[in-house]
Order: structure tokens, then sequence, then C-alpha cells
């Protein structure tokens, strides 16, 4: 794949050439808050940055999504029966998104697009339809711990294409074939621009100092990972709230349900999250995870084991670090992990 | 592409009050489009997601048998919003089904073995369709000695009573249905499901059990089988949980990396004891 | 007194009470893993006591946990509590979800509660901090390439500007003693601007406020008096309450929850706090209970005898209000 090189006063007209028939969307700051917001073409995005508040995850799999309409009468030929929704009507280019958010929603592809009965036609639009444009970090933040979860500030994996920030230019890696076709009008680098990007790479790999094992997670059965005594003191301050499942780029758990207005009716599918009461109540009134603990549990043994197990040795995380930021009783999920590889 | 949380239109050709509780319902429903029954291609032990446009959905185990024919029959509990609207349904009413999902029993390696099959009050509804596909001529010869224990409160609770007492006159099943206590105008077996277990005394050497109740039935059924002899991995079980996709990505039904409505719903005991019981 | 005199105070009487075998387990807060956040801790012998910690970051109603564990499971509980804490544990007593038997609070009185979204904002959006610890009146804000230092009393919670009790109601010791007890705003104010507003523009005030919200639903598992077994929201027969992003199901949650919290409501702050989101919860529920104390003229949690107005039924109660 082709590395070529993207000035920063020229980075707004390449951009807005990929415009056109497609939005565009960047980080941007917003009432002093990072968040994805559309980028007008011509103009240039933001390039220092820590990540966004929330994932961009919405853009695959967005909060309240319609999956089908009907029409609510029994009577008419097509009386409640379920139409799918439209497919998306435009493209999207994804302009600067973080690596660690990148590499998630390459997991989150293992776990939509499974085989011939589990292929979420929803999540596979979108992504098809989007491309994404991966900025990596020079500079990591103090929580980031990606380079523990499979992941890395230059990581390429989940992009199309992998920005580099030199200074006043870009190193622009082709990293798919979309990728590739999307800049093949771009310059060529020359080595020294490699060199410096491949050295602000090691310098960023070198700044991230939280380090999370996983060696004893992976070698344990998922019963003596299940039984062992620290879940106690995790779930006592946990609220169970779902702030960490919210903002986690690789998230995923929803519910279904329909909604009817006079004749009108959708099935729409919403956020849910595991820490929820709700979430396994069965119609008898026994709940499988009643306690809090059971629910503290299952959200990182999903994430830390489960995944991992199911998905060929992919973790459920990408330590975009948001959720230790967010959580409001700092429930710190490094800390959680290296007590499961105690 | 195929969209797989879309349901397949079908009609309710007929229903059935089953118990005298009524809170047991049988519908037959018939696809709209023949290419979709054509699609519908199930085994017993699967399960169809029930759609009731404008309530929702609710994952019911497949009563009838693929050899049957097109029509799929599914006995609902009335128990929530859903269930409570579809009892509601009369004939002729458009509902959708989305399946078939989940794993099904194990029928390719039953074969050439004694099956032994019990059932505690209404999760006989996977088991009416393994026992109606395994004495299908096409198959009967494959299999061994069939055995089927099933069991319900009182003779008002049973389900599919044309059924069994058709099972019972045949000579390639030896049927027992029994109710927990005496009862006027009932001359059948009495006795809990365990306690026949252990009269009937199933043998473990080249079997296999299909085993399927509520908990209470199973922690008193298990012990039974122990003492016979038979081993975890002999003895297959189907598990619920609650849903909505049933197709293994929205996270709620997972025992252990295992999703319900993907990896099972039909497990061995050897697989459940190595997952964590949240079920 | 300051937060590392408090914090030894705090230790020792932990330890004692843990030590005596008066209490079973201690609840306060210890050193948290990111600046401006402390978390809360659950300490169960002397030895854990000497992780607690107090300062102005520790921003939890510690009263949450009180309910929402099962009967029995842990004894007798010490909660180090200031003003509006012990005023919640006043409200929990009166509601009849904890005994006065259950519970030795630890009084504190609050320095006023700081706010980690306003020091950010101050320091710039987007900089890394990497600590803030205070100093007297000051707190010391430092991250790469910056240091600098930030009076108290700007970055302040907004309801602890106008607390009115910053001592404990109820204590069984107070450790540090009595401060001031208000920080000297005026709590009706609070409401002023939407009293302003007419209906109409209420709305859109009501709107705008809760825009960014998730239905993380955390300021509801943060506020110690969202205790019921199955929330409204978790309802299915029937479903009160939609679960989508539509603006009518997120602002029936907002207004439906701020109306269970109707006389009951201490102005903790803790769902501020709680809040990913950075949306101002209170607004509502300043708006409530300012009506509370006009009509009833009674702020709750402030005394264990008074029935709450809402409670129950007085002859003479307003009702200009109905129209």
């Amino acid at each position: 794949m082709s590395d070529k090189i993207l000035t920063k006063d020229s980075a707004a007209s390449f951009l807005a050439g990929l415009g056109g028939e497609r939005d565009l969307f960047a980080p941007a700051l917003a009432e002093g808050k990072l968040a994805w917001a559309p980028l007008e073409p011509g103009r240039e995005p933001l390039w220092e940055f820590s990540n966004t508040q929330m994932s961009p995850k919405e853009f695959f799999f967005p909060q309240t999504e319609c999956m089908m309409r009907f029409t609510n009468q029994q009577d008419g030929e097509q009386g409640m029966i379920m139409r799918p929704e439209p497919e998306l009507a435009r493209e999207r280019v994804l302009v600067n998104m973080r690596p660690c958010d990148a590499k998630a929603f390459g997991v989150l592809d293992l776990i939509f697009c499974q085989d011939e009965v589990t292929d979420d036609p929803y999540w596979r639009d979108k992504r098809e339809k989007s491309l994404i444009i991966a900025l990596a970090c020079n500079d990591p933040c103090p929580t980031c711990f990606c380079t523990s979860m499979n992941c890395g500030p230059h990581s390429e994996a989940g992009a199309d294409v992998l920005l580099t920030d030199l200074g006043g230019k870009l190193l622009v890696r082709g990293v798919t074939d979309k990728g590739e076709a999307a800049i093949a009008e771009l310059p060529e680098a020359v080595p020294e621009d490699i060199a410096a990007a491949a050295s602000a790479k090691e310098k960023a790999e070198a700044a991230i100092t939280t380090s999370v094992e996983m060696d004893q997670v992976k070698a344990r059965e998922v019963m003596e990972l299940y039984e062992a005594p620290h879940w106690d003191q995790v779930q006592e301050s946990c609220l169970n709230c779902g702030t960490c499942t919210f903002c986690c780029p690789t998230c995923h758990c929803f519910d279904i349900q329909d909604e009817t207005q006079g004749a009108a009716g959708r099935r729409v599918r919403n956020w849910d999250y595991c820490m929820s009461w709700l979430f396994t109540q069965h119609g008898s009134g026994h709940n499988p995870r009643g306690a809090k603990k059971d629910r503290v549990r299952q959200r990182f043994m999903h994430k830390f084991k489960y995944i991992p197990v199911k998905r060929g040795g992919e973790i459920g995380c990408v330590g975009c670090g948001r959720c230790v930021q967010l959580c409001p009783v700092n429930i710190d999920v490094r800390e959680v992990v290296r007590n499961m590889n105690a | 592409m195929s969209n797989p949380y879309v349901p397949y239109p079908v009609k309710i050709s007929k229903t059935l009050v089953e118990t005298e509780d009524k809170q047991l319902k049988s519908f037959w429903l018939d696809f709209l489009d023949p290419a979709h029954a054509e699609a519908f291609a199930y085994t017993p032990g699967q399960f169809a997601e029930l759609s009731v446009s404008g309530h929702g959905e609710i994952p019911i185990g497949i009563a009838s048998s693929p050899t049957e024919g097109d029509t799929l029959l599914f006995t609902v509990n009335k128990v929530g919003s859903v269930s409570t609207q579809l009892h509601q349904m009369n004939q002729g009413e458009t509902m959708g089904v989305r399946g078939p999902l989940g794993n099904s029993y194990p029928l390719a390696e039953m074969k050439g073995k004694d099956i032994t099959i019990v059932a505690g009050g209404f999760a006989v509804t996977t088991l009416r369709s393994t026992v109606t596909w395994l004495l299908d001529p096409a198959h009967r010869g494959d299999y061994g000695d069939i055995t089927f224990i099933y069991g319900a409160r009182t003779p008002g609770l049973l389900l599919y009573e044309d059924q069994w007492r058709d099972w019972q006159k045949r000579d390639d099943i030896n049927c027992h249905v029994t109710i927990d206590r005496e009862v006027a105008g009932w001359d059948g077996m009495v006795g809990f499901v365990p306690t026949v277990c252990e009269q009937v005394a199933p043998k473990p050497d080249n079997a296999v059990a299909l085993i399927c109740g509520p908990p209470v039935m199973i922690r008193f059924t298990q012990p039974v089988f122990d003492k016979l002899g038979w081993r975890a991995e002999q003895i297959v079980m189907s598990l619920e949980n609650r849903m909505k996709c049933g197709i293994g990505i929205c996270g709620r039904c997972n025992v252990g990396p295992e999703y319900v409505c993907k990896d099972g719903p039909v497990f061995t005991k050897a697989q459940l004891e190595r997952l964590p019981a949240e079920y | 007194m300051d937060n590392q005199a408090l914090t030894q105070g705090i230790r020792e009487a932990a330890s004692r009470l843990l030590a005596e075998g008066t209490v079973d387990c201690v609840l306060g807060y210890q050193a948290g893993t990111v600046p401006m956040r402390e978390r809360p801790f659950f300490a169960y012998n002397p030895e854990e006591a000497q992780r607690l910690i107090w300062s102005g970051f520790c921003c939890n109603n510690l009263a949450d946990f009180l309910i929402r564990r099962p009967a029995g499971e842990i004894g007798k509980v010490a909660v180090v509590a200031q003003g509006c804490v012990s005023r919640s544990i006043v409200g929990l007593i009166k509601e009849h979800q904890l005994t006065r038997e259950q519970v030795h609070v630890i009084g504190v009185a609050s320095p006023g509660m700081l706010d980690r979204d306003k020091v950010q904002a101050l320091v710039g959006p987007d900089k890394v901090i990497t600590a803030a610890a205070e100093e007297g009146d000051e707190l010391v804000v430092e991250g790469p390439g910056f240091n600098q230092r930030i009076a108290r009393n700007k970055v302040m919670r907004d309801n602890c500007y106008t607390c009115v009790q910053r001592n404990p109601v109820i204590f069984d010791e107070l450790i540090g003693g009595e401060s001031e007890p208000t920080h000297g705003g005026v709590i009706d104010k609070v409401a002023a601007p939407w009293e302003r507003l007419d209906p109409a523009g209420r709305l859109a005030a009501f709107a705008e406020n809760y825009q960014d919200c998730i239905r993380c639903y955390a300021c509801r598992d943060a506020c110690p008096l969202c205790y019921c077994h199955v929330c409204f929201v978790d309802e299915s027969s029937p479903q009160w309450c939609g679960k989508t992003q539509d603006e009518s199901d997120v602002l029936t949650y907002h207004i439906l929850r701020a109306f269970h919290c109707a006389g009951r409501c201490v102005d903790c702050g803790a769902c501020e706090s709680a809040c990913p989101q950075g949306i101002k919860v209170r607004r509502l529920t300043s708006k409530i209970e300012k009506d509370v104390r006009e009509f009833y003229a009674y702020a709750p949690g402030l005394e264990l005898e008074s029935v709450p107005p809402l409670s129950m039924h007085r002859p003479d109660d307003p009702q200009g209000f109905i129209k």
C-alpha cells in the first residue's frame, strides 16, 4: 500500500474533493466539548485533539434506529407486514478518527457480520458506505492503554487511510483498496517522511505508560475467571448506569421495540446496556443476572473473555480510556482487568 | 442483502386453547409466500421469533415437525405483553415469524442409539417436534428404542393429547404420560416426572437423553439419571433466556461465551457444566 | 480544617469504629485513578480504613449506596457525610428505607465540592490535566507544559454556591468542627431564569437543556432517592416511557423523574456530577423544590420529625395552582 504526502494547507481542498457525493464529518470543538460534527467542504479539520467524548459508533450503529415499518391495521393487503427501512442514501467520509475507534469497528464487524444467519444489513450498509481516514495519535492521553488491547496509537486496523501528523504536512498511508483509490492523486512521500512517521509511531507507543496484561485472562478457563473473588469489590460502588457502555466504541448491545401511533408502526432498535436490571429479566419474573455483581461481572467477562473466545482472540476493548474518564464512581477498567489477570 | 430482522408474514390458520387454565394456546401458521415456506427449513429443537407488529417478538420453540408439511405449530404461554396480545389474536389475522433460529437436537449424532425423552409441563413443545420427526417412517429405522416420559400437574394441563394418545398405541415408542396427583377421571399414570423416570429406569448404554422442563423438575430428575449411570455428555437440554435479536448480536441471552439464541438453545449437560448458570 | 487533617480524622474514626466492631463497614472515598475524581470506597477493616480520604472532588452522594444493598447484606454502616448527604440520610430514614440505628454518621462540614468540567473549561477544553490538588483556597492544576492556580470558589459545583446546609444535620461524630452554614448564595434564585419564561419558552429551554442526554440513567443511579425496585422507565406493562432518543421520550424521562423527587430532593448535585454529558440536571428539581418551599414551607432532610408534605394531605394545603 502506498505512502503519500498531504500538506495541511491543501488538506481542506483534498477533503472537499472527497466530498461532493459524500458527506464529510470530523471531530470538532463545540461548547467546550469534542464531538463529531459535519465538516463543511473547504474547512480544515482539527489536527490537535485528544479524542471525542462519545465514540463515533453512531455512524454505524445509531442510538435509535428504525429498522422496519408497518401499517398497524389487520385489514388491507399489506397490513401488519414489516417492510425494512431503505439503505443509506449518501456515503460518508469520517475524517481524523483515532486508531482506537477505527480498530473498534473492525472488532464489531466480526460481531455484526458473523455468517449466513448473522449478518446485520443495517451495520454492513453503513460500514460499506463509509471511508475512514484515521489520524494517528502522536500524543496519547494518560488513560490510553491501546497498546495492551491489540491496538496502538498508530494502528491501521479498521482504517481505509492512516494519516500521521508530521507538523506542516501529513503522511498519508493507504490501508485498504478503498483507501488507496481515495489517495491515488496525492504525491508520493519521500523516505524522510516515512522515517519521520515511523519515529513518531515509536515515540507515541513509548509514551503509553499504562500496561494491562491479558496473558492469564487468555489462559484461564471461563469458570475460573467467573468465580474469582475480586468481583465482590468491583461491583460495590458500581451504579449500574449505562455511562461506560454508551461511551464505549466496542459495546454494542441493543434492545428492539415496536412503537405505534395510529395506523403507523415501526420497529426500532435502541442502545441497551447489560448493567440494566431489565436486560435479562424473564417474563416469568426470573432473572439470571438479578444481582448487581452478576451484571458488573458480565460486562467485563464479555469484553475481555467471551468475545476473545468467540472471535478468534479479538478483545472487546481498544483501550481508548473513555470509560475511565467518565465513570461517575471511577471504576477503572485497567484495574479490573489487572485483577482478572492476577 | 437479505435482512435477518424482518419476519416472514404468516396467517393464523387455526388456534386452540390447550390447557384448562387457558395459559397455553396453540397457533397454526401458514406462510403468505410459498418461497418463505421453502426458505424456512428447520429441524427439531430450533425456535422462531413470533412477531406481533406493534408489540414485539417472543422466542418460541417450534412444536411442529418439518415432516408434517409447511404449516408451523407454536404453543405459547401467556406471560407478558407480547404473548398476551398474541393470545387475543384470531384465525385469519396476520403476524410474523422469523427463523428458524438456534441449533437443533443432535439428531445425526443420535443415530443408532436408544433415545429417552423427558418433558415436564409446557417444555414439551420442541419435544413434540422431535418425537414426530423420529417416528416418521423416513427416520424411525435410524434409531433404537424410544422412550417418552411426559408429565404435567393435571390432565387439563397436558398438551397435544391427540399426539400422545396416538403414541401410546404404537409399538415403536414407549410412551409414559403422567400427572402429579390422582384426579377423578384419569386412568393413566400418576407420579412426578422424576419418580416416573426412576420407575422406567432408562439405561445409559448407547443412549441419549433429551430432558426439558421447569427448573424444579430438572433439579429432581438429574439425580435419577446420575444414579442410573448417565454421563453428562449423554444428556441434552434446551435453555431459555430473554432474547431480542435472536441471531447472536444484541448481547443479552449469553451464558458465558455461548449465545442461547445461536450456539443454543440445545446444549449438552457437559457443556453447561463448564458455563456460568446464568439462565 | 484542611483536607489532610480531615482525611486523618476520618481515617482515625473509621479505624476505631471498625476495630471496636461498632460498624461492619465504613463508606467513604479513596483516591481516584484519574485527576479530579475520588471514588466511593467501602472499608471493612482498620487496614483498609487507611485508604480513606477527603477532598473537594468527593462528588458522589454516598447515601446512594445505602439503598442498593439487599436486606441484611451488611450490618451497621458508617458513612462519611457532609450537609447534603446527611440530609439524604434523614430523607431515607423518613421514607423507611433505613433506620437511624443502621447508620453511624461520620459528619464533615462540606468545603463545597468542585466541578471537574469547570476546571477543564478554565484550563482549556482539550488540555490534558495530570493532577489537580487543593491548597487552601486555591486549586493547583498541572499538565504537560502548564501549572495553573485557580481560585477554588470559581470552580465549585453549581449547587454548592447556594447550599443552605454545609454542616451535617445529623451525626454521631463530627470531624473538624462546623463551618459557616452556607456559601452565601440564595437558593431561590436558582429557579429564577425558568420562572421568567412563558410556557412555550419553558418547553424550549427544557428541551435545549436535555438535548445531549444519552439515556444512560447515571443521574437516576447516582441519586439516593431513586430506590424503586422497578423504575418507571423499566416497566413494560404498561410502558410509561419510550426508550428512543426522540425528544418526547427523553423529556418524559426527565420530567417524570424530577416530579418523583419533588419534596425530597436536597439539591446535593450528585446527578450533575455523574452526568457524562455535563447536563444541568438540577434545572427541573430546583424549580420544583422552590415551589415546595413556597407552598408548604418545607425543605427536605433538615430534621427527622416532620412528615414530608407530599406524603400527606392537610385540609389547608394551598390549592392556587389548581386552575
